[in-house]
């Protein structure tokens, strides 16, 4: 894999809309080809700004940027080619049947006759649409619209795959099934998977790398547990069965080798350990020895949230907040997020 | 043109046609309501032929051309309606990520209208017809008349498309629409004999384009028709359509900008 051009290179993207909204402040992206690459931030954050122009739908002010090795500036139509675009409305047509949608795409893409018949076939049975395939998807439940979304940037079999927010607005059900259809295609040979969201837990199971993306650059990129790791120990929460001692339980406790902040509130004890799962009998064992008795223990890996906070320097739920203060307008219209 | 940006056109025109088909709700208005016009119009003013100056001794015969300008006037100014719902669905956009040609998108616009206004008008002058309507014209007549009626359409059909890519605004089109689409109507041959019309009415009608359309196919449908005022009005037509069409391929690249 690492021997392979990348897939997508940006460097130093600049975009800023009427009215001075800074959009893109210095994306710089480069995204290794046959990976799932999330790019995770709050709505607002630049996201899909960066998409439209890796898309060639829009152009940066400055900047340029390569997509499958074609520059999105130069050569727009053979970016096209290359790329599969799942938007977050991708405007499938509703009094067209899904097979139609799916013909017509692919007759855009210049495939003809009874190859394209037999790629919509395949791509309705793939993504469990063969039953409906010949009803109008007006008809259709958000989960299967967002199916033929993805299945209709598939038709010409791209070599990268943009999906923009697949799973907002989907109910619980859908949005398993949806990522469990996202691992699937994550497996196809040499696919390329940039996938845009603001849910934190989506980046965390889909992405193999992910970007983390605040107002309008990267503030910090990995492997979702290299993002973890970073941020060195798991919180350990102990409940004791009775009140203890603080002062010798944090006596007991301190010394140990790997084990910081230790709290005592009542019967709870918290401690932040450098790994957890490791450091669990070893705090018992002290507690023991202290004479207070545990009645359970949780260990909790650091989440994304908590990388969010270090790096962007604000919880996650607040910047999403802030984004809405910021433009009511244009979260308000559920535009350009 | 190359042979794949042909079949670009062909299919999006006929995706645009589909969804005219496949919502017989607005398919039958944009029948039935012409049919209501010929009836209460060819009712109401039946007498007025008596007056002189129509150039025929039926209402009917003169009002066909009237009303058919005016169903292609009053169906393509709606254009904007339906390209600013692919906006908002996101249907544009995702077309605009595919290889598709940028101008098969706008020519596909300009050939759907122009499909279904034609067919509008051949279905108003078959009502007519039934209704006892003459055509001494015949079928080049007629021809002179759906094309006036397609241009006409392209026109307004054009800038309407122009017009939801600039504002992106249902109230605006549905504003400017209803301001303009009496005024349009009536400042023209569609109801009233130029010679019949006050003269002020008469110099602002000059200068309207349904006025062109009608007075070119109503002069082709005459039994002597009036060759010079076919083609400078049609002449006229087939620019206004060119420079509407040439605007909105101009928006739509300012659209693009603004994405």
């Amino acid at each position: 894999m690492s021997t392979r051009a990348p897939a997508v290179v940006a460097r130093d993207l600049i975009k800023t809309y009427p009215g001075d909204v800074t959009a893109l402040g210095g994306m710089d992206l480069a995204i290794g080809a046959g990976t799932v690459f999330g790019l995770l931030g709050p709505n607002g954050a630049g996201k899909s700004t960066t998409v439209k122009i890796l898309t060639t739908l829009t152009r940066p002010d400055s900047g340029t940027a390569t997509v499958a090795g074609h520059d999105v500036l130069r050569h727009p139509g053979r970016v096209r080619r290359a790329i599969g675009v799942v938007a977050q409305k991708s405007g499938a047509d509703p009094v067209a049947t899904g097979r139609e949608n799916l013909l017509l795409q692919g007759r855009l893409y210049g495939m003809r006759g009874a190859a394209v018949r037999r790629r919509a076939d395949e791509l309705l049975d793939r993504f469990d649409l063969a039953d409906a395939g010949n009803r109008r998807t007006e008809g259709y439940s958000g989960g299967m619209r967002r199916r033929l979304d993805v299945a209709l940037g598939l038709v010409h079999r791209p070599e990268v795959l943009f999906l923009d927010e697949p799973t907002t607005g989907l109910d619980p059900e859908a949005r398993t099934a949806m990522w469990d259809e996202i691992a699937r295609l994550a497996g196809d040979e040499g696919l390329t998977i940039i996938l845009t969201t603001h849910y934190l837990e989506e980046a965390d199971r889909l992405a193999e790398r992910i970007a983390i993306v605040d107002r309008g650059r990267i503030v910090v990129e990995g492997t979702p547990d290299e993002l973890k790791g970073e941020l060195r120990g798991d919180a350990v929460h102990m409940e004791l069965g009775a009140e203890g001692d603080a002062g010798m339980i944090g006596a007991a406790l301190g010394g140990l080798r790997g084990v910081h902040e230790v709290l005592v509130e009542g019967r709870r004890v918290s401690v932040r350990a450098e790994d957890g799962a490791a450091a669990v009998p070893v705090l018992l064992a002290a507690l023991e020895r202290a004479g207070a008795a545990v009645a359970a223990a949780t260990v909790a890996r650091p989440s994304l949230d908590d990388v969010y906070l270090r790096y962007a320097g604000r919880r996650f739920a607040e910047a999403e907040a802030a984004v809405a203060r910021q433009v009511p307008a244009l979260t308000a219209a559920g535009g350009n997020r | 043109m190359s042979s794949q940006a042909l079949s670009q056109i062909r299919y999006m025109t006929q995706r645009q046609l589909m969804q005219i088909v496949r919502q017989p709700v607005f398919l039958v208005i944009s029948l039935i309501q012409p049919a209501i016009w010929l009836f209460l119009f060819g009712n109401l003013f039946r007498e007025v032929v008596e007056l002189g100056g129509f150039g025929t001794t039926s209402y009917l015969d003169y009002l066909i051309p009237g009303i058919v300008v005016m169903s292609a006037l009053g169906t393509s100014m709606w254009a904007g309606m339906g390209t600013l719902e692919e906006i908002e669905r996101g249907t544009l956009d995702r077309f605009l990520t595919t290889p598709v040609s940028r101008s098969a998108l706008m020519n596909a616009n300009v050939v759907q209208n122009g499909v279904a206004t034609a067919a509008q008008s051949v279905v108003i002058v078959l009502l007519g017809r039934a209704a006892g309507a003459a055509y001494p014209g015949g079928a080049v007549g007629l021809l002179v008349l759906v094309v006036a009626s397609v241009l006409l359409g392209t026109v307004f059909g054009a800038l309407s498309n122009a017009l939801g890519m600039l504002v992106r605004r249902r109230e605006s089109i549905i504003g400017i629409n209803t301001f303009l689409l009496l005024p349009l109507t009536f400042l023209s041959s569609s109801f009233m004999a130029p010679s019949r019309m006050p003269s002020w009415m008469r110099h602002i009608a000059d200068f309207n384009p349904v006025d062109w359309a009608m007075v070119a196919g109503r002069s082709a449908l005459n039994g002597e028709p009036d060759w010079g005022a076919v083609l400078g009005r049609g002449g006229a037509l087939l620019v206004l359509a060119a420079v509407a069409v040439g605007l909105s391929t101009r928006t739509f690249r300012s659209y693009q900008k603004s994405v």
